[in-house]
């Protein structure tokens, strides 16, 4: 027996809740640089219980490992931060509310995907949230990019705690009241015991919740305070990882990468309507060329959802087959613990990536049939308010 | 009816001239949530060393190696409806498949039952 599993190379960095984790009966593995828990052990542990936990109660997970930062500038003008952030990305920034948040994509100047991103506007500077394994990367091209007179903090000595499920929401609200008055994609300052608690009702699951940044010298007592509410259990990156393929999210470094473009990759929701003709942004000439080319059905190839059969999941990396051609690649794949079949996302040739296609995937010896489906598989739950 | 453990966590039986082979207790521990094991066919030839099952875990899929060479006799069909039960009973129900023995003399380099305890003990 042997895991495939890849580990990037010591030394590897610690949560600030590493002893809490261990303490939980976390199996630790290597991600992103950190010493992560993929999943808890004991009674209520195991990747298929922690998913089907967040999809019934709530869960915790430490999202620690990814980048916390900060734009402002000198002057204090968040507008200027908001322009000038508004040249290394698609999305409207600038009109983006205090309070508000949204997804965007950092890109090159080929179009090319270098990471997927929440901004916010917390009123004083617009906060940033990146990938934990791309984080010093984007600092770099960020700083490389940004006029000297904005400011970039990066929060290192913050934690992020992210609770997802159903019953989020009245388990924060009990917690820390006011937080239930947030809908989907809004965020607020909030304070707990003296701490301050920078709280935004997102995050990849599917479902209703939030994502807490929170000091690391607050963040066990919180963690602590959250998991006493027996509505809330710890979940690891596995269980995190199952349930973004559900909702259909992709992952960076998997589903995206700096070859591929925001339109391949069906996020044109993240290129705003009117910066789309106004350009301004790095990249936007090659995304105008493909949105040009998915408006006349030349686009190579999209991002799709795939339902198999059967029990036998797809992983990253196996080859999607239209008879005997090969028309695409999956990039991210496993066995759906909510349907009790596997699924996957893969990159298809467009003339193969109408919903309903009847594809196979090639998994060793065998070919798997799998049907191109829409996403989300699993309906997403937010909570866009009463 | 002796038991051996390889270093790659599988265990074999022996009763004859037929061998039973599995995933022991801390592979399945190792794995989490089991999803789909693919056995290899009856009459298929395995190499002592060799690939002879892929298991797939909620996370990843991991190879099971042959632990003798033999011929491959009846793959345990309550895997297919329930591959769960190499979780819930790894080293009794949950068998992966059978195999003749092709040479007698590769037993001699597994481990007993407590030779393997103290491997695992050691990782």
């Amino acid at each position: 027996m042997s895991d495939e599993a890849t580990f990037e190379d010591p030394p590897l960095a610690q949560l600030p809740l590493d002893a809490w984790h261990r303490a939980k009966g976390a199996r630790m593995v290597p991600f992103a640089g950190y010493e992560m828990p993929i999943q808890y052990t004991g009674e209520h542990g195991g990747i298929v219980a922690e998913h089907e936990w967040t999809r019934s109660s709530a869960s915790l997970f430490d999202v620690s490992h990814m980048g916390q930062l900060a734009l402002k500038d000198a002057d204090g003008d968040p507008g200027s931060a908001a322009r000038a952030l508004e040249k290394l990305l698609p999305g409207l920034i600038t009109s983006l509310k205090p309070g508000k948040m949204r997804y965007s994509l950092l890109l090159t100047e080929a179009g090319g995907v270098i990471d997927d991103l929440m901004v916010t506007n917390t009123g004083p500077h617009l906060a940033l949230v990146v990938n934990g394994a791309v984080k010093w990367d984007d600092i770099g091209h960020l700083r490389e990019h940004l006029p000297d007179e904005i400011t970039l903090t990066h929060f290192d000595d913050f934690a992020l705690l992210a609770l997802q499920g159903p019953k989020a929401g009245d388990v924060l609200e009990g917690l820390i009241p006011g937080t239930g008055e947030l809908t989907f994609m809004t965020a607020g300052l909030f304070e707990w015991q003296g701490a301050h608690l920078w709280v935004s009702r997102a995050g990849y699951t599917g479902e209703d919740g939030f994502e807490i940044a929170v000091h690391e010298s607050k963040v066990a007592a919180l963690a602590d305070a959250l998991v006493a509410d027996e509505r809330v259990r710890p979940a690891g990156l596995g269980a995190r990882d199952s349930l973004r393929l559900e909702a259909g999210l992709p992952l960076y470094g998997h589903d995206l990468d700096e070859n591929i473009d925001p339109v391949s990759a069906d996020l044109t929701f993240a290129l705003s309507k009117k910066r789309r003709e106004a350009g301004g942004y790095f990249g936007h000439k090659a995304v105008a060329a493909r949105l040009a080319d998915a408006e006349a059905g030349t686009l190579a190839q999209r991002r799709v959802g795939l339902a198999l059969e059967g029990r036998m999941p797809a992983r990253e990396g196996a080859e999607v087959y239209a008879g005997d051609t090969k028309v695409g690649t999956v990039t991210s794949g496993g066995f759906s613990p909510t349907l009790g079949h596997p699924i996957a996302m893969a990159y298809v040739d467009t003339a193969h990536a109408a919903d309903g296609t009847q594809l196979e995937i090639a998994v060793r010896s065998k070919r798997l049939p799998a049907t191109v489906s829409p996403m989300p598989f699993v309906p997403h739950r937010y909570f866009r308010g009463n | 009816m002796p038991r051996y453990f390889t270093d790659e966590h599988e265990w074999i039986d022996i009763e004859g001239e037929t061998a039973t082979v599995g995933i022991t207790d801390y592979a399945q521990e190792q794995l989490g949530d089991i999803v789909f094991v693919e056995l290899p066919e009856v009459g298929a030839a395995l190499d002592k060393g060799g690939d002879a099952a892929v298991v797939e875990s909620v996370k990843a899929a991991s190879d099971v190696y042959a632990p003798i060479t033999g011929e491959v006799t009846e793959g345990n069909a309550a895997l297919e409806d329930e591959p769960a039960l190499v979780n819930s009973s790894p080293e009794e129900d949950g068998w992966f498949f059978r195999m003749t023995i092709g040479d007698k003399d590769e037993l001699e380099g597994l481990m007993n039952e407590a030779a393997y305890k103290e491997f695992v003990a050691g990782l």
